[in-house]
């Protein structure tokens, strides 16, 4: 069982209980997370499952492919170059089993 | 008469209508009839991840479980609308109970169309349009070896790449000239024709399907119309939709190859709206009457309803966009590309990277993008905006789109 916890503009948190091979969009979708779309379920093709992702993570986070990459430039919220993550593409792993994000005012334009 | 919207169908459209209603300050009774029995979810993944392999074991929701007692939907999954009385506003049901509406909204979806040609009951023939099918179909793709896929379309050739990504042989027949021919530009066809075939799989074009072969009552193959035979041990039929517009006209609605409604989603009678797979409305941007099956179309649709039955009647003239991922190559389109008269292409084809931009009487109409969703989210932006882009232009890979936009915009605002 590993966490993800989801910190809000308004200083509300979500903490999800994951399963291994789940994504930091789809807990959120299937939880409820507010502020999270997910619109083209998973496939790095509609950023509005943006995140920040908190710096204490960032070192055990999966390298970005150019898909993801190319995306974070278009997203709703700006880019935070360090710190800004597509959450589809952030699965839950032995290497990545606890994550916390702060989810972006805004996904969709 | 206290207020009940009534909504059938609890797909992309319809669970979407009910979240933008409460978005919209609506606080009477919203009740949402559903065929299916398992919790709404995303179809998309269904033609892709959800068939790879290793692949995650439940669907993707539309919505959380606990949505529907949050925004105070009456939900009835597993119950189906069976008649409407447009007189009295009442529908009856599958459990043969009726309720009263004060408005009523068909988001009944489309079904696939199925084929009936010899061989056509054998086991080991599927078709993919709901979780259930994919499940099954998931369960025996771990034994098959040989698939072949009958119709070029998005889904056949989704599952076509998905199939090849798990080293299936795959052979797809496809009756017309060229793959996704209805909606494809010709450049763009030819090259999803040319990506597949290097990727391993066998594409037949002009080749329809005149029968399937079997043994003890399972496929063993598929024979074209040139009389070739192709073995299989799994098929995927995917020739098109039939939209579920049956129950609207036997209520006296009108319907033809959908239900017809104006642009505000309104049908022939003033208390009855459609929306998303099942509804033919006149097209904003070419006036033509259509029919999309699309995740755009289901959620933007939805979204103007919510303002028409909310008192802020609203005509529906949002921008299409689609997309398709197909193995390793994200296909998205934005606009709607049908009789244009000139296309260019940008970027690299040889790198499958490149959009290719579809113009009718010199403006342009639609982009279909090759991995390249910022060319996506930029031709998005471009159509809206009616930012007035030029073949030439376009054709000079020295032009910068868009900071030509940029300004634009800016000026359009200022
Ligand atoms: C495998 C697959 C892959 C897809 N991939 C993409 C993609 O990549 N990109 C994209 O943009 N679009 C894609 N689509 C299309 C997209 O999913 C549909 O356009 C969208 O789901 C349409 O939403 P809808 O609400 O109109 O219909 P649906 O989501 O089909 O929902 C209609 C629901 O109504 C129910 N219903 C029907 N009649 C009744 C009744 N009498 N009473 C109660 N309930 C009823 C049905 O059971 C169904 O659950 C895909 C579709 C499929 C099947
Ligand atoms: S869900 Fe669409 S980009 Fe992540």
């Amino acid at each position: 069982m590993s966490m993800i916890t989801y910190h809000h503009e308004n200083g509300h948190t979500d903490l999800i209980v994951a399963v291994a091979g789940t994504s930091v969009m789809r807990a959120a979708v299937i939880n409820g997370v507010e502020g999270i779309i997910g619109e083209c379920g998973g496939q790095a093709m509609c950023a509005t499952c943006h995140v920040y992702v908190r710096e204490e993570f960032l070192d055990l986070l999966p390298e970005m492919s150019d898909d993801e990459e190319e995306m974070l430039e278009i997203t709703a919220s700006p880019r935070d170059e360090v710190r800004s993550r597509l959450g589809c593409q952030l699965k839950i792993t032995t290497s990545l089993n606890e994550i916390a994000v702060d989810v972006p005012p805004m996904q969709v334009q | 008469m206290t207020e009940n919207i009534v909504i059938i169908g609890g797909g992309q459209s319809g669970v979407q209508l009910c979240d933008s209603l409460r978005t919209e300050g609506y606080v009477g009774a919203i009740t949402l009839y559903a065929s299916e029995t398992h919790l709404p979810y995303q179809r998309p993944p269904l033609s892709k991840d959800f068939i790879a392999e290793g692949a995650d074991a439940v669907a993707l929701p539309l919505r959380a479980e606990r949505f529907f007692a949050d925004r105070a939907v009456d939900f009835y999954p597993g119950i189906s609308v069976t008649s409407i009385d447009l007189g009295i506003k009442t529908v009856t049901l599958s459990d043969e109970t009726s309720t009263n509406y004060s408005s009523l909204v068909f988001a009944t979806g489309a079904r696939n169309r199925t084929l009936t040609i010899e061989g056509s009951n054998l086991a080991g023939i599927h078709y993919l349009r709901t979780l259930d099918d994919a499940t099954l179909l998931r369960g025996e793709l771990a034994q098959a070896t040989r698939t072949v896929v009958v119709g070029a379309g998005f889904i056949g050739l989704e599952f076509a790449a998905a199939a090849r990504q798990r080293g299936l042989d795959v052979t797809v027949l496809e009756f017309g000239p060229r793959p996704m021919g209805r909606v494809l530009s010709e450049p763009m066809s030819r090259y999803f024709t040319e990506a597949h075939t290097r990727n391993g799989i066998s594409m037949k074009l002009g080749e329809g399907i005149a029968a399937f072969g079997g043994d003890g009552g399972r496929i063993t193959s598929a024979i074209g119309t040139s009389g070739t035979e192709y073995p299989a041990n799994i098929v995927l039929v995917g020739v098109g939709v039939i939209p579920n517009d049956e129950l609207a006209s036997a209520a006296g609605i009108d319907s033809e190859n959908g239900i017809i409604v104006n642009a505000t989603l309104q049908t022939s009678d003033p208390d009855v709206f459609a929306l998303g797979d099942c509804a033919r409305y006149p097209h904003a941007q070419t006036g033509v009457m259509t029919r999309l099956e699309s995740v755009q179309n289901a959620t933007d649709q939805a979204k103007t309803l919510a303002k028409t039955l909310t008192g802020y009647p609203a005509n529906y003239d949002s921008l299409a966009w689609f997309w398709s991922q197909q193995g390793p190559i994200k296909l998205q389109i934005a606009g709607i590309t049908d009789g244009h008269d000139k296309s260019v292409l940008r970027g690299n084809l040889q790198a499958n990277k490149f959009s290719i931009y579809c113009f009718r009487d010199t403006a342009l109409v639609g982009v279909e993008s090759v991995n390249s969703p910022a060319d996506h989210m930029t031709a998005r932006r471009v159509l809206t905006s009616g930012f007035p882009i030029s073949p030439e232009q376009i054709a000079d890979s020295g032009f910068d789109l868009k900071s030509h936009l940029k300004a634009f915009e800016l000026a359009d605002r200022g």
